[in-house]
């Protein structure tokens, strides 16, 4: 019923955590049996360990959160010695997400991590916010990103789903871009550029001045664009932007995502993945669906 | 750790803006240290996302034979006002007990304890002082607050020891700052928890004998997983170069970890 099959991924169900909001694995697999997740998103890895933005690097907002991470990691080589041997031991696909500032830093990162057993797939992170140089450049000009996609398709053994940036005015020609340079999936879609200001201060609160919004506020936008790009492209998308329940994952679904990813709901429960899960079959029972592939593109299928 | 719909069986306001909640749940046999912290889900049983975040509340105190623990917190932004309104009875969504409190093993047998508590960061140090002088020790409490309107717990910390309450005004006890009476105190540990301009005076004066510093900091997930609270070491040869305040502390040595 919740078995899903994409490009190097054979998922028991479509919910995974998101990148960056379940660091490795370690925390949340002291709560709960990691196996239940249809797959782990870890934290982006970059070549070089990064410490990231000063703090604040979190403000909450209406219905949502910015946050200012600045892609924390201790780089690649650390993540494939000291975490993935971890989440080794569990019967869960691995999708490693790949960050950089250079073309050169996400090809030998996503190479390395490509070669890893536990990985399954890429996610190339081609759009986080947080970051001075690279990131969002790569996430907003169609032809970088296509270039920059099948650079890492040429030394990947492992499938590429390419996280697009929703900061952008036309989010289906990117996609059409990177599909078109080799991706094999799209994760959509990473956080919103925002700010929050002080007014005792009459500052920004992040110290990085603006953020990347996520949470429940984000979830239109995320419902919208992937109505729009799954038309569009032949490839599957994960969907992901402010999920914290079953009737969000089938909202997306019928949206045109083929699985999904939790993100800032594991901030406010932390048993929010194994929750959603459980409560997806009942869900699909009583809309008289048998299994949740057939959901996937019915909001525009219907029309 | 766990998250437990736990029930208000008390909730008071004690100071101005100040609020003394006692709850009850199986989540207080699991505290270890006084100084450990709840993350709590305002209005969480109606799913709302406004707030959308939990709320990281400092343990006051802890008592697993009656399985109620207080916490003392102020009422400022949307959430604290939010749970100021919880009535007795209430389920309030809790996750925890999570972090690493004060080690009270730190003051020798028959030995003297310095506590020092500023504002909203005195309540884990009622626990702490209620947890040392349960071992023998000796405690000395001085208290930092603006006002007279925003002292709390004067009498409680008297009835564990000698307890020294300084007002910016001067409107109760003595007029000034905690740094100002610190020389009038013998003692062989010091622990404290207050606002970061305090700390970083303590870590300046108090170098001789071992410290013990609260951190307060933005938080996300409370766990360790989100990266949201993290705070440089000083040592620039560690092997990590950061501390998570919510899991690695919210307590650090002092000049550990950089104040922020």
């Amino acid at each position: 019923m919740l078995n899903v099959h994409l490009p190097g991924l054979d998922l028991k169900n479509p919910v995974m955590p998101a990148s960056g909001c379940f660091a490795f694995g370690k925390e949340y697999g002291n709560l709960y049996d990691l196996n239940v997740l249809g797959a782990v998103i870890i934290k982006a890895a970059t070549l070089e360990s990064r410490y990231g933005n000063p703090t604040p690097r979190v403000a909450e907002t209406p219905a949502g959160m910015l946050n200012a991470i600045g892609l924390q990691n201790p780089g690649v080589d650390k993540i494939i010695s000291q975490e993935l041997p971890r989440l080794a031991e569990y019967d869960v696909p691995v999708i490693a997400n790949i960050a950089g500032s250079e073309m050169s830093d996400y090809v030998q990162t996503a190479e390395k991590m490509s070669k890893q057993p536990v990985v399954k797939a890429l996610e190339l992170n081609i759009s986080c916010p947080n970051v001075k140089h690279g990131g969002i450049t790569f996430g907003t000009v169609p032809e970088i990103a296509a270039e920059l996609t099948s650079k890492v398709k040429a030394v990947s053994e492992k499938p590429v789903y390419v996280k697009l940036s929703p900061n952008v005015t036309d989010i289906v020609a990117m996609a059409k871009a990177v599909e078109a340079a080799g991706a094999d999936g799209l994760s959509m879609i990473n956080t919103l550029l925002g700010m929050r200001i002080d007014l005792k201060s009459q500052k920004p609160v992040l110290s990085n001045l603006t953020g990347g919004l996520s949470g429940p506020a984000i979830k239109p936008v995320a419902i919208r664009m992937i109505y729009e790009v799954s038309q569009k492209v032949s490839i599957p998308i994960i969907g992901m932007g402010g999920i914290q329940n079953a009737d969000d994952v089938i909202e997306y679904f019928l949206a045109g995502a083929s699985a999904v990813a939790v993100g800032t709901a594991n901030f406010v429960d932390p048993f929010v993945c194994p929750k959603i899960i459980k409560e997806l079959p009942e869900k699909l029972n009583g809309m008289g669906i048998s299994d949740i592939n057939e959901l996937v593109g019915r909001s525009w299928k219907h029309a | 750790m766990r998250q437990e719909a736990m029930r208000v069986l008390a909730h008071e306001k004690i100071a101005d803006a100040i609020f003394e909640l006692k709850l009850k749940g199986g989540m207080v046999n699991e505290i270890t240290e006084p100084g450990q912290f709840v993350h709590i889900r305002v209005g969480g049983g109606a799913q709302t996302v406004a707030p959308l975040l939990r709320r990281p509340i400092s343990i006051c105190s802890a008592d697993p034979s009656s399985e109620i623990m207080t916490l003392i917190y102020r009422s400022g932004g949307l959430g604290t006002g939010l749970l100021s309104q919880a009535v007795v009875g209430e389920k309030v969504d809790v996750l925890g007990p999570l972090g690493h409190g004060f080690p009270i093993d730190a003051v020798p047998a028959g030995g003297k304890a310095l506590v020092i508590g500023g504002g909203v960061g005195v309540p884990p140090l009622y626990g702490l002082s209620q947890a040392l002088t349960a071992q023998g020790v000796q405690v000395t409490h001085v208290l930092g607050f603006r006002s007279a309107k925003d002292v709390f717990y004067q009498d409680a910390f008297e009835k564990l020891g000698r307890t020294i309450v300084m007002t910016e005004d001067g409107t109760c006890g003595q007029k000034g700052r905690v740094t100002d009476v610190l020389n009038t105190v013998d003692f062989d540990v010091a622990y404290s928890c207050g606002p970061t301009p305090m700390l970083k005076a303590l870590e300046r004066e108090i170098t001789e004998k071992p410290l013990f510093v609260s951190l307060e900091q933005r938080m996300g997930c409370g766990i360790g997983a989100c990266m949201a609270c993290v705070t440089h070491t000083t040592d620039p040869g560690d092997s990590k170069g950061y501390r998570r305040v919510c899991c690695d502390g919210p307590v650090f040595k002092a000049r550990e970890v950089e104040l922020c």
